[in-house]
């Protein structure tokens, strides 16, 4: 085992001296964590604030006949009760679509329902108190009036004939479709020796945030803004939503983002409850805080995941794969989510199905269409689990069928890592993979030829363990296609802005934001090797629209990608900003100085000629000592946006190793393993702690989570007893590796590495289950989540 | 209405805190709203997630579980006053070095939970302290980060190992890397 800590950077670009480039550098904002001291959104007080509190509809799908607010206004601590209706006035709906979703409609979301409720969970009237208890109370005291509409809980009959339209001015419960045919399907199918078709189901499940979302908006109508603390992770996308449906110039609002406690793509979406509230305050002229309690959080946090697809692959009986062909179906609730819409999840999914294999016939269908459920959209690796279980699956379930080794029928099928630039059958364009050396990495890694004796030896004594792979690619650092293109208002360039304070420290503020991942961290480590100063004279600052350049924020694994190579060239331009200002002092040439450990230094030989307090303390205070006609320029901006490549294109192969009670049908992980590629590892360990995070997080997916809905559309287990989620006790060591192939996109090289771990988990799980009861004669599972009654049920004992 | 207010004393991290408490207020809303100390989380308000986790008279216990009455004459302690004791100060550099939180919002319950272990004395193995935590929710980093920090400082509590090789083991995740192409 290498550890790879201190280890310089193999990039030569990158190889300045000190370079913080690949080393495990401790995250700059831990301590305060560590001893209660974090600043989260839930954490915030401000003088006048009032707390809200909703009623929220108990019927998946009711018509609001009247709402009797009367005793609630007159409950001590009320400050105000507001109805959709009333609230309308103050804000305006939002339609969750974008153009370059060709087809995808959805109808108006207002912050609280009007005339309708459309998912038990919605919001119909608002409660305003001095304390979020007084303002629960009160909600006991409105009294709606409601007429119960027929619920279209059913994605599977969302689109007969006799199923209610839940949006009649849309024709139909059809939100979007994407058909997409490549090569020929039928020609290949026609070819193989083996076909293998079943279907693929996942359980609709959420992010589960440790810390559930939370806003305090603060309309001050003295300077006629809007001050808005959230738990987000795209800030300016956020300003621009509250300015635009309060009629407000973004200008006029702030969005500030301190502490976040949890994400994972829940909090990058608009919230009827946060819009509610930023409403309420511009009506109430107060602050006012909501945070959402647990049910809240699992009835309206997006759910995501809720896919049934149907799945055919051909082989020949060499191992070439010769047809894909999937019929996905997904039911998304009653709106598109705005304003990144719920088409995305689908989209990818046919975008993503077959991708890392080189077979070019590829026959796909996704349907996405309105039911009486919460809301799904974008959660970590969006579409990416089911895509690489799908493909995943069917590979493993081809293999076994010519009976070939399940890393063999990769070997003969993954893009080779000479072949590119190279597509998709969908048309993605990988910059350049690394499938087979990251395949020969993991064999290595997890002895798989020795665990397969062991997997042998143990099936003589009744034990019954599975190994399972899943390879994988990954989108990471999106350009504009990804939702500029489509018209929403969410940048896909991110800046830095660095300055040196007037003792040598740097300033760093950045349009990415900090969820927990370390993009400060990150950041820092960018800047101070891109600069030349010790870490510990870099200061981060993120999340305030006020303060940082403007950008996307953090999601689709961008921070350290867009936002680091922004750091990078801000650094470099304010080295060049500095060197002119030491070179106007030392009256020497900018090019033959350098700035290395913070002190300015002869470029060639490395003594030093200034350290930069001293200059720091020159061009703040002495500028008359500096030539006529020369201005030190301290601070300097860059941006940055991938424009070679649509995606960054990562990739990786993971593998689970599990062992099946057949008795109780109970899983337990043994271990797990992931090798990838994110091009530059800029730091090791933050890198290998965001695979093992999102391992788990797949985990959760294919064997715990699933939100439950009864027929009439009511959710059974808003709540953590019933809801599991990966505790401690039930995780596996996850083992990480490697392979590095930077993107020439930008100097740093760095690719995403933050959805990694979620996209391949569940596929290895579900195979290294099927692995482990296959010679028991067990039907293939392929229903996520593999609940002990669902493995009981493939063996035939229940 | 007179039983639903109760006149309490409670010692909170050594303060004397307390006053006519509404009979209905959780001790973490109590020690969060009426305290100002925001360290102890609310991640569930149903006992699972462990976000809230405090002590009393010394032993562990949910904060979203139990009443501020019921809190009358005991001595709480918050992550803030175990944190300026100096009590769990290595367990802290051991989670900062290992990386062993991510937003952190766990994190306080979760460094109650694992000192609770550590102050059982000995090394606990990794399934004992897997097991022990298996009452603290954290979805950010996939808990194996954390059980080496709190296997680390079990040693170096022991002594059987220099504080170097603490150093190392706690900052360093098992990397193994492949080839750069």
């Amino acid at each position: 085992m290498k550890v790879a800590d201190d280890a310089p950077s193999a990039l030569s670009a990158l190889d300045r001296p000190n370079s913080y480039i690949g080393r495990s550098v401790p995250r700059p904002n831990l301590a305060r964590l560590t001893q209660g001291r974090g600043q989260f959104v839930s954490d915030l007080t401000l003088p006048r604030m009032a707390h809200v509190a909703f009623l929220r509809s108990p019927h998946a799908h009711a018509r609001i006949v009247s709402i009797d607010t009367v005793a609630a206004q007159q409950t001590p601590g009320v400050i105000a009760v507001v109805t959709g209706a009333e609230l309308a006035q103050v804000i305006t709906p939002w339609i969750g679509v974008l153009t370059h979703l060709k087809g995808l409609k959805s109808a108006p979301q207002h912050a609280i329902a009007v005339e309708r409720a459309c998912w038990q969970g919605e919001a119909v009237c608002a409660v305003v108190a001095r304390a979020r208890a007084e303002a629960e109370d009160a909600c006991e005291l409105v009294n709606v009036n409601y007429q119960e509409l027929p619920a279209v809980a059913d994605a599977e009959t969302a689109l007969e004939p006799g199923t209610p339209v839940i949006h009649p001015d849309l024709g139909d419960n059809l939100a979007f479709q994407r058909v997409h045919a490549a090569g020929d399907a039928d020609a290949g199918l026609k070819a193989a020796d083996a076909v293998v078709e079943t279907t693929f189901v996942f359980g609709r499940h959420t992010g589960v945030t440790n810390e559930p979302r939370a806003v305090v908006a603060d309309w001050n109508p003295g300077e006629a803004r809007l001050t808005i603390y959230q738990g987000t992770q795209a800030p300016h996308m956020m300003q621009n939503l509250f300015a635009k449906h309060l009629g407000l110039e973004e200008h006029q609002v702030r969005v500030v983002t301190k502490d976040v406690g949890g994400s994972f793509g829940i909090k990058v979406h608009t919230y009827a409850d946060e819009m509610a509230t930023a409403a309420l305050s511009k009506l109430l002229k107060r602050p006012i805080k909501f945070v959402a309690d647990r049910m809240e959080s699992f009835s309206t946090d997006i759910h995501a995941r809720d896919h049934s697809v149907k799945a055919k692959i051909g082989v020949k009986n060499d191992g070439t794969i010769t047809a894909w062909e999937i019929d996905d179906l997904t039911g998304i609730g009653p709106y598109s989510v705005y304003p990144r819409t719920s088409g995305i999840e689908a989209n990818q999914i046919v975008n993503l199905v077959g991708a890392p294999y080189t077979c070019p016939n590829y026959r796909a269908r996704a349907r996405v269409v309105f039911q009486n459920k919460n809301v799904m959209c974008q959660y970590r690796a969006v579409g990416h689990p089911i895509a690489t279980a799908v493909t995943e699956g069917l590979i493993e379930l081809a293999a076994a069928k010519i009976g070939m080794d399940p890393l063999e029928i990769r070997r003969r099928n993954l893009i080779a890592d000479d072949a590119h630039p190279s597509s998709a059958p969908t048309g993605l364009k990988f910059e350049a993979l690394s499938h087979h050396e990251a395949l020969a990495h993991l064999d290595a890694m997890m002895n798989y030829a020795g665990l397969r004796a062991e997997q042998k030896r143990l099936r003589a004594q009744g034990i019954h363990r599975g190994i399972g792979f899943a390879s994988f690619v990954e989108v990471t650092n999106p350009s504009a296609a990804f939702y500029g293109v489509g018209g929403a208002k969410i940048s896909s360039q991110d800046g830095v802005t660095m300055r040196l304070d007037a003792q040598g420290a740097i300033i760093c503020h950045t349009g990415v934001t900090e969820q927990g991942q370390g993009a400060e961290a990150v950041i820092a480590q960018v800047a101070a090797s891109s600069f030349g100063v010790p870490i510990e004279c870099v200061r981060v600052i993120t999340g305030d629209t006020d303060n940082t350049p403007y950008g996307g924020g953090t999601w689709a694994s961008r921070a350290a990608g867009i936002g680091g190579e922004a750091a990078w060239q801000a650094g470099k331009a304010l080295r060049a900003n500095v060197l002119a200002c030491a070179a106007s002092i030392l009256q020497a040439k900018p090019e033959d100085l350098d700035i290395r450990d913070g002190l300015v230094v002869d470029a060639n030989c490395g003594a030093e000629r200034l350290p930069l307090h001293e200059l720091a303390r020159i061009a703040y205070f002495r500028p008359d000592t500096l030539p006529p006609g020369f201005q030190a320029e301290l601070i300097a901006t860059r941006h940055y946006v991938p424009r070679a490549w649509p995606f960054a294109f990562t990739n990786g192969i993971q593998a689970s190793y599990l062992e099946v009670d057949i008795r109780s049908g109970f899983v337990t992980l043994l271990k797990h393993w992931c090798v990838e590629d994110c091009g530059t590892v800029i730091n090791p360990q933050l890198v290998d702690e965001q695979i093992r995070g999102g391992v788990v997080q797949g985990i959760g997916g294919a064997l715990y989570e699933q939100c439950l809905y009864d027929e009439r559309g009511q959710l059974l287990n808003a709540n953590m007893m019933d809801y599991l989620v990966p505790m401690a006790a039930e995780m596996p060591d996850i083992e990480v590796g490697h392979v590095v192939t930077p993107t020439a996109d930008s100097e740093l090289g760095a690719k995403g590495a933050g959805e990694a771990g979620t996209a391949g988990a569940p596929g290895a799980v579900m195979n290294a289950i099927n692995d482990a009861l296959r010679p028991l004669g067990a039907k293939p599972l392929t229903a996520m989540p593999f609940t002990p009654e669902r493995i009981l049920e493939a063996l035939g004992r229940i | 209405m007179s039983e639903r207010f109760q006149q309490v004393a409670i010692v909170v991290n050594g303060e004397h805190v307390g006053g006519r408490l509404d009979a209905r207020k959780t001790l973490v809303d109590f020690l969060r709203e009426d305290v100002g100390l925001t360290g102890t989380h609310i991640g569930c308000e149903h006992g699972v997630c462990g976000a809230c986790t405090v002590r009393i008279d010394g032993a562990v216990v949910r904060g979203c579980l139990i009443l501020a009455v019921q809190c009358d004459g005991a001595r709480v302690e918050t992550i803030e006053g175990v944190s300026d004791a100096g009590e769990i100060a290595e367990l802290q550099d051991a989670f900062i070095r290992r990386n062993a939180l991510q937003c952190g919002f766990c994190t306080p319950g979760m460094l109650l939970s694992a000192q609770e272990l550590l102050r059982a004395g000995g090394v606990p193995s990794r399934e004992q302290i897997r097991a022990h935590l298996s009452g603290n929710y954290c979805r950010c980093t996939g808990y194996q980060a954390i059980v080496d920090a709190v296997e680390a400082v079990a040693r170096a509590r022991r002594g059987d190992q220099t504080r170097a090789a603490i150093d190392a083991a706690a900052s360093q995740p098992s990397v193994t890397t492949g080839r750069t192409r």
